[in-house]
């Protein structure tokens, strides 16, 4: 089985607790007007427009494809600027084994390794194939989602996972669905059953002036503040950042005073949450 | 030899030198007086001396005649438990007591730069007296003393170690140490992941992550080589016995070596082994001085009190440049490759040191029966030369990811129980996660590496080589103020010929990667 791989970074800082590799799966089912990496959203569809602007030749068209040459490429990011489709040509097609050979390298000075996007719950067979030989060379898995798969009904998943860091993006539905073009009724339900697992290693909250953040972290909080006895949970309230983000949400979305951060991560604390981070 | 108009010429250009404090015009007139005497005689004296002006072998400003062991590593829990007859100190009984004890101590231990280069494990010293007191009442007494010591112990050779137990009066000292902001003391975890807990090793990194300090030695490497034998991490980075220390430390530029070589065979067969012997040799002829007619061994309160032992002194055998080495080598073998981005050239790196540690045991001292009457080897970290890369380290500029590095340098650190060492500096969204570094250190641990260290990016205290440097001050001092820190003034050279700016700053964009 193979999934499309965006990146592999061999160590990382913000992908949970420790040291990390995190693997970023290519494709979402979301599309969040502030997602980061959108170039991750869709698969590519080989329109060829990234082959024309590609300064050093690294992409070409080969019987209908767009095939990248790593060894060329600068990581300039023109193909991405250029892709009308929110998508990438710089993603490789990877077995479970090929992502383990790279985890087992690194395997002395990680902890573990985090599965993001896109979204990756969407490659499961692939993550539960992955995740289980992992943990079997002493390895954490974490997987990164977007709010969008139900736990519980996916346990064979939860079973070979150590956590889950999840975005809950609002708690209200209706902006839910502005934000990220998904369903968000039950959100919190689904953060509350990882919860009682001890499986909710980490919520995440990005917050703007322009968003219902004061709602969402209190209501996330006020679900969430009993479950600490299951297991500790790392409340990450983050500051929206027009980093990576694309036009017209970049210039529309406003950015949160510090002063506006520090009300809102006073409000979880207030509310019982024992770990909480503004970033 | 230098002639009376030399020494007078030296001497007043100190005089009249306004860049210097009156104590570093004092000590540098002590070295114009000593270096006035011929080389320690000996049979490789002529020898050594005519490698020493080539560039292949250096002695590390001990001064020709030597009247000082170069690294003294003091048993201070035997002034703690019986006080001092010549300091005319009791035992001391109370926290207050003990910082005055040592601070009175330190002033007396001297070393090649003056300065006490050991302070002690502080983490053991202290915490006996600290029962019963509260966090503050220790702050206050702890902030006095660093404050003390960094304006009066002006090197940052000046050496502390805590560890490998959590103290409580340890992590007072790292939260001092992260808002003092001074370069003085260096400073060492000595680590065991089986006796430090994570919680203690991380508030550590934090603390190195905003003031380099402290490093990382990883005590089961260090314990397997001194054995039963106690020993403390001094001066730059290195291991020596407690209750003993180093006569002295000489250094062998191998890439010079390798150059006067004509091919690979004559390297290893004939001029590697030829300069070794001289170095050893000539070793060997300071350390007799030292011990039979210096007065150092013979009337130092230290050896009267028993603080230090002669028998636990060792000699230091020290090298710089392999990266450079193992590239001409290479060359000789008609290959491009270099140090660092080839198996072969690290394997070639392996050989010069398998080498090296056979033709240094050839040599068996006088002295030191705490390591077999051998020499010891030491990675030595460079005195700001431009095409010389200190120790084993690859060149500064030539770095490669991060794992790959840190396996690397894995290869070679188990040739140097008296000091090796490696310093990677990280972005600064690392002091959000110390567990994710000291993640990195155990795994630089596992693949073979005895020292580590790290500071961040933006971090105005920073590790040059083994020692640290505030950049603010060594800037200020290179447009003309005087600072009570020399290695301020000494480490501008090797901060810009060494390119320590450079260094590369390992951050996650780094490893991405399909």
């Amino acid at each position: 089985m193979r999934a499309p791989v965006n990146k592999i970074i061999d160590y990382s800082f913000v992908d949970g607790p420790g040291n990390r590799t995190a693997i970023f799966f290519q494709g979402c089912n979301y599309h969040c007007t502030y997602c980061h990496n959108p170039e991750t959203i869709h698969m590519c569809n080989n329109c060829g427009a990234c082959v024309e602007t590609c300064p050093v030749g690294a992409l070409s068209m080969k019987d209908g494809k767009v095939v990248w040459d790593e060894k060329l490429c600068c990581k300039c990011d023109t193909c991405l600027k250029t892709c009308p489709n929110l998508a990438s040509p710089r993603v490789t097609l990877m077995t479970a084994d090929e992502v383990f050979d790279r985890v087992k390298k690194n395997a002395p000075f990680i902890k573990g390794i985090s599965t993001s996007g896109g979204e990756c719950t969407l490659r499961k067979e692939f993550l539960i194939e992955l995740f289980t030989k992992v943990r079997e060379i002493g390895l954490t898995c974490l997987i990164d989602s977007n709010g969008s798969m139900d736990f519980s009904k996916n346990r064979d998943l939860l079973d070979v996972s150590d956590g889950v860091m999840l975005d809950v993006k609002s708690s209200d539905p209706q902006e839910y669905l502005e934000i990220t073009g998904g369903d968000g009724n039950g959100i919190l339900e689904k953060a509350k059953f990882l919860a009682a697992l001890g499986k909710l290693t980490e919520v995440r909250t990005v917050c703007s002036p322009d968003f219902q953040s004061e709602k969402t972290v209190d209501e996330v909080s006020k679900a969430l503040a009993d479950y600490y006895r299951f297991g500790d949970i790392h409340y990450r309230i983050i500051t929206y950042r027009q980093f990576g983000v694309r036009s017209p949400y970049r210039e529309q979305i406003r950015i949160s005073t510090a002063e506006e951060m520090e009300k809102l991560r006073k409000i979880a604390v207030d509310n019982g949450m024992q770990h909480v981070s503004v970033v | 030899m230098a002639t009376i108009e030399n020494i007078q010429e030296s001497a007043l250009e100190i005089l009249k030198n306004k860049r210097l404090t009156h104590e570093q015009q004092m000590f540098n007139l002590a070295a114009v007086a000593q270096n006035s005497l011929p080389q320690a005689p000996g049979p490789y004296t002529d020898e050594f001396e005519a490698l020493r002006v080539a560039g292949v072998l250096n002695d590390m400003g001990e001064g020709h005649y030597p009247y000082v062991a170069r690294y003294i590593i003091p048993d201070y829990s035997k002034l703690m438990k019986n006080g001092s007859k010549f300091l005319r100190m009791d035992p001391p009984k109370t926290l207050y007591e003990a910082v005055y004890t040592l601070e009175i101590a330190y002033h007396n231990v001297p070393s090649v730069t003056h300065f006490p280069v050991y302070l002690g494990n502080w983490g053991e010293i202290f915490e006996p007296f600290c029962e019963g007191m509260t966090d503050e009442e220790i702050r206050t007494i702890m902030r006095g003393f660093l404050l003390h010591l960094d304006r009066t112990l002006g090197d940052s050779f000046v050496h502390a170690n805590i560890g490998p137990e959590k103290t409580r009066v340890a992590g007072i000292i790292l939260d001092l140490v992260a808002e003092l902001q001074n370069a003085i003391p260096n400073m060492t975890l000595i680590y065991d992941p089986d006796i430090t807990p994570d919680d203690f090793a991380e508030h550590c990194i934090a603390t190195s992550l905003v003031s380099a300090n402290p490093a990382f030695a990883y005590d089961p490497a260090y314990k397997k080589d001194f054995g039963k034998n106690p020993y403390a991490i001094a001066s730059c980075y290195n291991g020596l016995p407690v209750c003993g220390g180093a006569f002295t430390l000489m250094r062998m530029n191998l890439n010079r070596v390798a150059e006067k070589a004509q091919s690979v065979d004559d390297f290893f067969n004939n001029v590697f082994p030829h300069c070794v012997e001289v170095m050893c040799g000539y070793m060997e002829s300071r350390i007799t001085f030292l011990v039979e007619e210096a007065a150092f061994f013979k009337s130092n309160w230290l050896v009267k009190e028993g603080l230090i032992d002669l028998d636990n002194f060792v000699g230091l055998f020290g090298i710089v440049g392999l990266a450079e080495c193992v590239d001409v080598l290479m060359q000789y073998e008609g290959t491009n490759e270099l140090f660092g981005k080839s198996d072969a050239a690290d394997q070639m790196g392996v050989r010069v040191l398998d080498a090296l540690k056979e033709f240094v045991e050839r040599h068996t001292s006088k002295y030191s029966p705490i390591t077999d009457h051998k020499f010891l080897l030491h990675a030595q970290v460079g005195l700001g030369e431009s095409d010389t890369t200190p120790g084993t380290r690859i060149p500064i500029g030539r770095e490669i990811p991060l794992y790959d590095h840190l396996r690397q340098a894995g290869l070679y650190h188990k040739y140097f129980p008296t000091g090796v060492g490696d310093i990677f500096p990280f972005e600064v969204t690392a002091k959000k996660n110390p567990g994710a570094i000291l993640d990195i250190f155990k795994g630089a641990f596992n693949v073979g590496m005895r020292y580590i260290s790290t500071y961040a990016e933006d971090s105005d205290l920073i590790r040059v080589t083994g020692y640290l440097v505030k950049k603010s001050e060594l800037f200020a001092v290179h447009d003309g103020a005087q600072a009570i820190n020399d290695m301020s003034l000494v480490g501008y050279n090797q901060v810009v010929v060494g390119h320590t700016l450079d260094r590369k700053v390992r951050s996650t964009d780094e490893s991405a990667g399909q």
